[in-house]
């Protein structure tokens, strides 16, 4: 571990070193960062000491649960422990980042891989696991050569005793799903299973399995060095540490930022070179996620309790800020729209409820309502929740129930009046790009 | 013990609703919503009937024990 | 050389086979039926779905039952040299080889489909499901062991009851095929195809198949045995 003075204060901290092009290399990466922990074999066998660390550290998933890691990592080491011939639990380091609007998993892949490969090791090591698996969006280019590249380098370096893997994950909103990841590497197709059995009781072929977010792993890999304390130092009691959010939308130079948790969302903004026009409303947590007013944005403070109160919560670190120019009614059709396609198809509720609901709202869009269209969508939406095997129906009605109170006023006036002038500028809330293209055609 | 649907092998048969209407009932789409209330021992029988009675498997009777947490 | 007693035994058994035989083609036809049923989700407020699905399994062991009663008499009776295992081996037996091997296969299937359906929770839905479909099979080949074999394809109410059934099968076939639409759209399209080549077959082949002369030669009925037919009440002609 860096003694205390060696750690760096403030920020950055994940993104320390970052390149202006390609990845930072192992050599320096660790000049930066300072030597692996437990890589030797004797601390190696100490290596489930990590996991008070992280307990004393607090620190929480960055895919959007924000579950707390040490209880993760103590049901995976418990149940392994449980298991009949002692099998051996397997780590799955998540980068598949399904959420159209977010960046950080990828930028960590191409630009700063060893900080992920690290903090994947160091569970490994931590849970007592034998393997490894990365999983990359599969048309995540850069991204997968890096990691190819980082783990070469790893390798000649004297490889981690570890067996490291990359698994690539197909396009879909829900294909990086925990269960859905796990059936994936199990040979299946990327859907959601049916839970329970929870993946750290028996996941991949069977075995007790630990899924985090990559940029979760990349925090591990700095809190195995410099300690609870020092990730304590910045952030608050119950959301400590730093975090990446990907900031986009009406704001001068969009892109992945590093934030301490509690930081005030204007700070972040005007550290992004400032908003380009008036804004309506910012969407926090990405397309399951939920909108707060943008008279609000003022007092937002970007750490869960206090966005609790606005109904919203930090999730993945996705932030989109809309515009006045926009229409928030076509926006929202137009991502119901995609949520609905996005379904995995395997559950009743989540695909009829979506569908409905997206129909429904693009009626209201172009001004074809009929009367009672809101008492309508909101019974969809209480049936479409909390009735599939995953949460992707439940997001979406909160992306949607959200969006129906923050943007009441242009919901009622598109119900009476029809489309709107903006109804016909460019969209600003982001889609895949080969779904945009399919739109425009 | 109670009763739990596994949305995916669901395919809206509708049996489970008209075997046990005291605890499910069918939405929009003819998919079972369920009473959340844990059953009792009259309604006993008519659970396990409907249980056996979906053609996919999808209606579970579990103990409590055993339902764990979906993710 | 048979008795006067030996005749009248065996004339039961052969009197029991045929019309158990009958029966379980009906019930065949029923079941078949009620499973398209099912599976199109219909339902009325007298008949809910639990209990066309009760009715279904109901009549398909029903069925299972006749038929063990039409294999066993077809064993018994002394007239045709049929054994037990021509039952279950198709195409090995001596009287009409290939129409009663079809009535094997038939049976054969049968029995998987509802071995199958008895163990259904042990052996998971996908399983079960899929040599669940063997039931569309089963169902023409029995049809045409009932033609084929059955002494008395020549009268009315053979042919009749033949006919109902299959029009009945047509019709469940084809509202099978039409839900559900578009899904699958080409195994659906083959299904009705089938179905309506089935049906042609049968009108081009029976005039001059079992409905023609000298069927029973034809299909394979021991030679020993041709002359004796007259000695059996039964409506069907002298096969000369």
């Amino acid at each position: 571990m860096n003694a205390p003075d060696q750690a760096p204060a403030g920020l950055p901290r994940l993104l320390a070193g970052m390149p202006e092009h390609g990845a930072l290399g192992l050599a320096e990466h660790r000049v930066i960062h300072g030597e692996l922990p437990y890589s030797t074999r004797r601390e190696r066998r100490g290596a489930g000491a990590l996991i008070e660390l992280v307990e004393q550290a607090g620190l929480r998933g960055r895919g959007g649960a924000a579950f707390p890691l040490a209880r993760k990592l103590r049901a995976v080491t418990a149940a392994a422990g449980r298991t009949p011939l002692g099998k051996r639990p397997i780590v799955l380091a998540n980068a598949s980042e399904g959420e159209p609007a977010s960046g950080k998993d990828r930028l960590l892949l191409e630009s700063l891989p060893h900080l992920v490969l690290d903090g994947g090791v160091l569970a490994a090591r931590a849970v007592g696991a034998d393997e490894l698996i990365v999983c990359v969006d599969e048309s995540a280019g850069a991204a997968l050569r890096s990691l190819t590249r980082a783990l070469s380098e790893r390798e000649r370096a004297g490889g981690d005793a570890l067996r490291i893997g990359v698994q690539t994950v197909p396009a879909g909103y829900v294909s990086g799903q925990e269960s859905a990841l796990v059936n994936l590497c199990s040979g299946g197709p990327a859907k959601p299973t049916l839970t329970p059995p929870m993946p750290f009781q028996r996941g991949v072929r069977r075995r007790p399995t630990l899924v985090n977010n990559a940029e979760t792993l990349a925090q591990l890999a700095l809190i195995a060095r410099n300690g609870p304390r020092w990730f304590r130092a910045l952030g608050t009691r119950d959301d400590p540490g730093s975090a990446l959010v990907t900031l986009s939308g009406a704001v001068a130079y969009p892109g992945v930022y590093e934030i301490e948790h509690g930081a005030p969302l204007p700070a972040l903004i005007e550290a992004a070179g400032g908003s380009t026009s008036a804004l309506r409303a910012v969407l926090l947590g990405g397309y399951g996620g939920a909108w707060v007013d943008g008279v609000a944005i003022p007092q937002l403070a970007l750490a869960n309790e206090q966005l609790a109160a606005h109904g919203a919560s930090l999730g993945a670190g996705v932030m989109v800020l809309l515009s006045e120019q926009a229409c928030p009614v076509a926006e929202t059709a137009r991502i119901t729209r995609w949520l609905a396609t996005q379904s995995a198809g395997q559950c009743g509720p989540c695909i009829h409820g979506l569908d409905a609901i997206a129909g429904a709202i693009e009626e209201v869009a172009h001004g074809a309502a009929t009367p009672g269209v809101g008492e309508r969508i909101a019974r969809w939406c209480s049936l479409a929740s909390g009735r599939g095997a995953c949460r992707h129906p439940d997001g979406a009605v909160r992306f949607i129930t959200s969006g129906l109170e923050v943007f009441a006023e242009e919901f009622a006036d598109h119900a009476r009046h029809g489309r709107c002038d903006a109804c016909a500028s460019a969209p600003e809330l982001p889609l895949p790009s080969h779904v945009e293209l399919a739109a425009a055609a | 013990m109670r009763l739990k649907v596994n949305p995916i092998a669901c395919e809206a048969h509708g049996m489970c609703a008209e075997l046990l209407p005291e605890r499910i009932s069918l939405d929009d789409w003819g998919y079972p919503i369920l009473d959340e209330q844990p059953i009792t021992p009259e309604l006993l029988d008519h659970a396990k009937r409907a249980a056996q009675a979906c053609p996919t498997f999808a209606l579970l009777l579990l103990r409590d024990e055993q339902l764990g947490r979906f993710s | 050389m048979i008795t006067p007693i030996d005749a009248v035994a065996s004339s039961t058994y052969w009197y029991l086979t045929r019309s158990t035989g009958a029966v379980a083609l009906l019930l065949l036809t029923l079941s078949l039926a009620l499973g398209v049923a099912g599976v199109s989700r219909f339902s009325s407020p007298r008949w809910p779905r639990f209990v066309l699905d009760s009715l279904h399994r109901n009549v398909s062991l029903l069925a299972l039952a006749f038929l063990l009663v039409h294999i066993v008499t077809a064993v018994l009776d002394s007239f045709a040299p049929i054994s037990l295992i021509d039952a279950f081996v198709p195409f090995a037996g001596s009287y009409r080889p290939f129409w009663l091997g079809l009535g094997a296969i038939s049976f054969d299937l049968l029995l998987a489909v509802t071995l199958t359906s008895l163990v259904r929770r042990r052996l998971g839905y996908g399983a079960w499901r899929a040599t669940h479909w063997l039931a569309y099979a089963c169902w023409p080949i029995a049809l045409l062991h009932g033609l084929g074999t059955g002494s008395d394809v020549k009268s009315a109410w053979l042919l009749g009851l033949s006919i109902a059934c299959l029009a009945i099968v047509a019709l469940a076939v084809g509202v099978r095929a039409i839900s559900g639409w578009p899904e699958h759209a080409r195994l659906r399209g083959a299904a009705l195809g089938a179905t309506a080549a089935f049906a042609l077959f049968l009108v081009i082949w029976l005039p001059g198949g079992p409905l023609g002369h000298g069927w029973a030669q034809r299909s394979g009925t021991p030679t020993s045995l041709l002359g004796h037919a007259t000695t059996h009440t039964t409506s069907a002609k002298a096969s000369r």
